[in-house]
C-alpha cells in the first residue's frame, strides 16, 4: 500500500503581537490509500489546526504534507472537508441539491453527469427526497448527511472530517457514525476523521492517533483490529473494543498530564 | 376562513388611515383658515392635479429621477462596498475620506452640484445619489466584512474561488444587509428627490409644490404633500414585495433559527 496523506516534522506556530503560541510542535504520521484514520486528542490538542493544514487551508511553519506524493501548498483539488458546523458550511440561500453541485460546477463537469453525482450521493446519504428543501428546514442530522453528500459527490482523494458530529444529539450521531463508516466501506475513500469522543474514534477508524496536549505531536497510533462489520451494539460490547478504548483512554490521560510519550510508543 | 383571514388583513392595513382620513375630513370640512383648507377642497385639486396632465409633466419626471438614483446608488454602493469590504487595506485608507463625505449634508451640496453638473436631470440625479449612495455602500463593507469563516473555507477546499465566490457567496450572503441599506436609500431618495426640484428646476414634484407655496395655491400644495405620503408608502411595499421573493431564505432561515431557539 503508498500513502496517500503524509506529514512530515509539522510545525504550527502563531504569532501576533509578541505572544508566540506553539500549536504543534512536531507531527509526523502517514495514512494509506484507502485507510480509515481517526485522530483523537484531548481539547486544545491543536486538532483543528493540524486538519486545517492538512487541508491547505493553513501554511505550517515547519514541516510539510504530502497528498499522494504531491505538497499541499493550498487547498488541492481531492480533498473534501466535513466541517462540524453544518449550519455554518451549508449555503442557506441555496437548496441542498444545489449545495451539492457548485463544488461540482467549479470542477466543469458536464451537466449529466452532476446530476448523477447529486442524485447518488443524495440517496447515498439516505436524503433521496430532500433535494429541493434548503438546508435550514432540515434537521441538524440531516443538515450534516447533506454535507457528506457534498463531500462524497466531490469524488475526493481524500474525505477530512472535523469532528463532524459534535453538534448532534448522541442517536443522531450514532446513525452517522454507522453512514461514515458504511460510506468508507463501499467507497474506499481515504478518510481522516478528527474527534475528542475515545468511543467514536475506536468505533469507526481501522487506526486512532492520539494527539498530545499543544504543542502537539503524536502520542500514540493504535491499530484498530476490529472486524470491518461493526454494530453499535455487539461491536461496542466486546472486550477487544473495550481494551482498545483503554488504551486511546489511557493515551489522552497522559495527554492531560502534559506526558510527551505513551503506551507502545513509550 | 381564507376569506375571513384577507378581510381581517385588510382591515388591519387600512383602519388606522381610514380614521385618520375621517378624523381630518371632520375636523376640516367646515374649516375657514387659509392655510388648512377642507379636506374635499384638496381631494378635489388632487384629482384635477394629479390624475390629469401632471402625472405625465411632474410626476413621471420625478419618478424616473429617483429610480435613476437609487439604481446608480444601488450599483455603486454594492460594487464598492464589495470591493473595500474585501480589501482590508482600501477600506482602511479609504475609511476617514468616505466618513467625512458621508457626514456632508447632502442638502448643502444642492449648489455645488448645480455650479458642477448644471440644472438638468442629471444633476437632480446626482443630488440623489450623494445621498443614497452612503447607506448602501456602508451596509454592503459591512454585511461583506461579515462573511463567515467556516464559509470561507468551505468555498476555498471545493474551489470555490474568485467570482464564483462573490457569486455564489459573498453576495448572498450580504444581501440581507445590502437590502437594509437599500430601504434607507430609497427614503432617503424621496426627499433628495424633492430638495433637488425645490431649487432650479422646470417640472417636477418637488418643484410643483414649492410652485403652489409661493402662489399661495393651498389646497394644491397640500394636495402635493400627500401625493409624495403615497408614492414613499407604494414604493416601500413594492420594496417589500421584492425582498421578500428575493431574500425568501432569509426569512426561512431566520423562522427555524427563532424555533429552534
Amino acid at each position: 500500500m503508498t500513502d496517500m496523506v503524509s506529514v512530515k516534522g509539522l510545525n504550527k506556530v502563531y504569532e501576533s503581537a509578541g505572544r508566540r503560541v506553539e500549536a504543534i510542535g512536531d507531527i509526523t504520521f502517514s495514512v494509506a490509500r484507502g485507510e480509515f484514520a481517526c485522530i483523537v486528542g484531548p481539547s486544545g490538542a491543536g486538532k483543528t489546526t493540524l486538519l486545517k493544514c492538512l487541508a491547505g487551508l493553513l501554511t505550517p511553519t515547519a514541516g510539510e504534507v504530502l497528498l499522494d506524493g504531491v505538497p499541499v501548498t493550498g487547498p488541492p483539488p481531492g480533498m473534501a472537508v466535513v466541517f462540524q458546523e453544518y449550519g455554518r458550511s451549508l449555503f442557506p440561500w441555496k437548496t441542498v441539491r444545489q449545495n451539492i453541485d457548485l463544488p461540482l460546477r467549479q470542477k466543469k463537469l458536464p451537466r449529466a453527469e452532476r446530476d448523477r453525482l447529486v442524485t447518488d450521493s443524495l440517496g447515498a446519504v439516505g436524503l433521496a427526497d430532500a433535494g429541493d428543501a434548503y438546508p435550514w428546514q432540515l434537521s441538524g442530522g440531516m443538515q450534516q448527511r447533506v454535507a457528506i453528500a457534498r463531500a462524497v459527490a466531490y469524488e475526493p482523494q481524500v474525505l477530512l472530517m472535523d469532528e463532524p458530529f459534535a453538534a448532534v444529539d448522541a442517536q443522531t450521531r450514532a446513525d452517522l457514525e454507522d453512514l461514515v463508516r458504511s460510506l468508507w466501506r463501499s467507497l474506499g475513500i481515504t478518510t481522516l476523521f478528527v474527534t475528542h469522543d475515545i468511543d467514536e474514534a475506536v468505533y469507526l477508524g481501522e487506526r486512532v492517533l492520539v494527539l498530545s496536549a499543544s504543542p502537539t505531536c503524536v502520542l500514540d497510533d493504535v491499530p484498530i483490529g476490529l472486524p470491518a462489520e461493526r454494530d453499535q451494539v455487539t461491536s461496542r460490547s466486546t472486550s477487544a473494543f473495550a481494551e482498545l478504548r483503554t488504551r486511546v483512554h489511557r493515551g489522552i490521560q497522559d495527554a492531560k498530564a502534559g506526558r510527551r510519550t505513551s503506551g507502545a510508543a513509550a | 376562513m381564507n376569506i375571513l383571514n384577507f378581510l381581517r388583513r385588510v382591515l388591519y392595513a387600512l383602519g388606522l388611515p381610514a380614521a385618520l382620513v375621517a378624523l381630518w375630513w371632520v375636523t376640516s370640512v367646515n374649516s375657514t383658515s387659509y392655510y388648512f383648507p377642507p379636506l374635499p377642497d384638496v381631494l378635489d385639486q388632487f384629482g384635477r392635479l394629479w390624475l390629469a396632465g401632471r402625472f405625465a409633466d411632474d410626476v413621471v419626471p420625478s419618478l424616473v429621477r429617483l429610480l435613476t438614483g437609487f439604481l446608480v446608488s444601488a450599483v455603486i454602493g454594492v460594487a464598492l462596498g464589495v470591493a473595500l469590504g474585501l480589501t482590508d487595506v482600501l477600506r482602511r485608507g479609504a475609511e476617514p475620506v468616505l466618513e467625512f463625505l458621508r457626514a456632508l449634508p447632502p442638502t448643502v451640496l444642492v449648489p455645488v452640484i448645480a455650479i458642477v453638473a448644471g440644472i438638468g436631470d442629471g444633476a437632480k440625479i446626482l443630488v440623489i445619489v450623494s445621498g443614497c449612495v452612503w447607506p448602501v455602500l456602508l451596509n454592503t463593507v459591512e454585511g461583506v466584512r461579515a462573511a463567515d469563516d467556516v464559509m470561507i473555507d468551505t468555498c476555498r477546499t471545493y474551489g470555490i474561488t474568485r467570482g464564483a465566490r462573490l457569486r455564489h457567496m459573498v453576495l448572498p450572503a450580504a444581501a440581507p444587509q445590502i437590502a437594509a441599506g437599500l430601504r434607507q436609500a430609497l427614503s432617503i431618495g424621496l426627499i433628495l428627490m424633492v430638495i433637488g426640484e425645490m431649487f432650479a428646476a422646470t417640472n417636477g414634484l418637488g418643484f410643483s409644490i414649492v410652485q403652489f407655496q409661493r402662489t399661495f395655491a393651498i389646497p394644491q400644495m397640500w394636495s402635493g404633500i400627500i401625493l409624495l405620503g403615497l408614492i414613499g408608502f407604494a414604493l416601500s411595499a413594492l420594496f417589500t414585495v421584492v425582498e421578500k421573493r428575493v431574500l425568501g431564505w432569509y426569512l426561512g432561515l431566520r423562522e427555524s433559527q427563532k424555533r429552534n431557539g
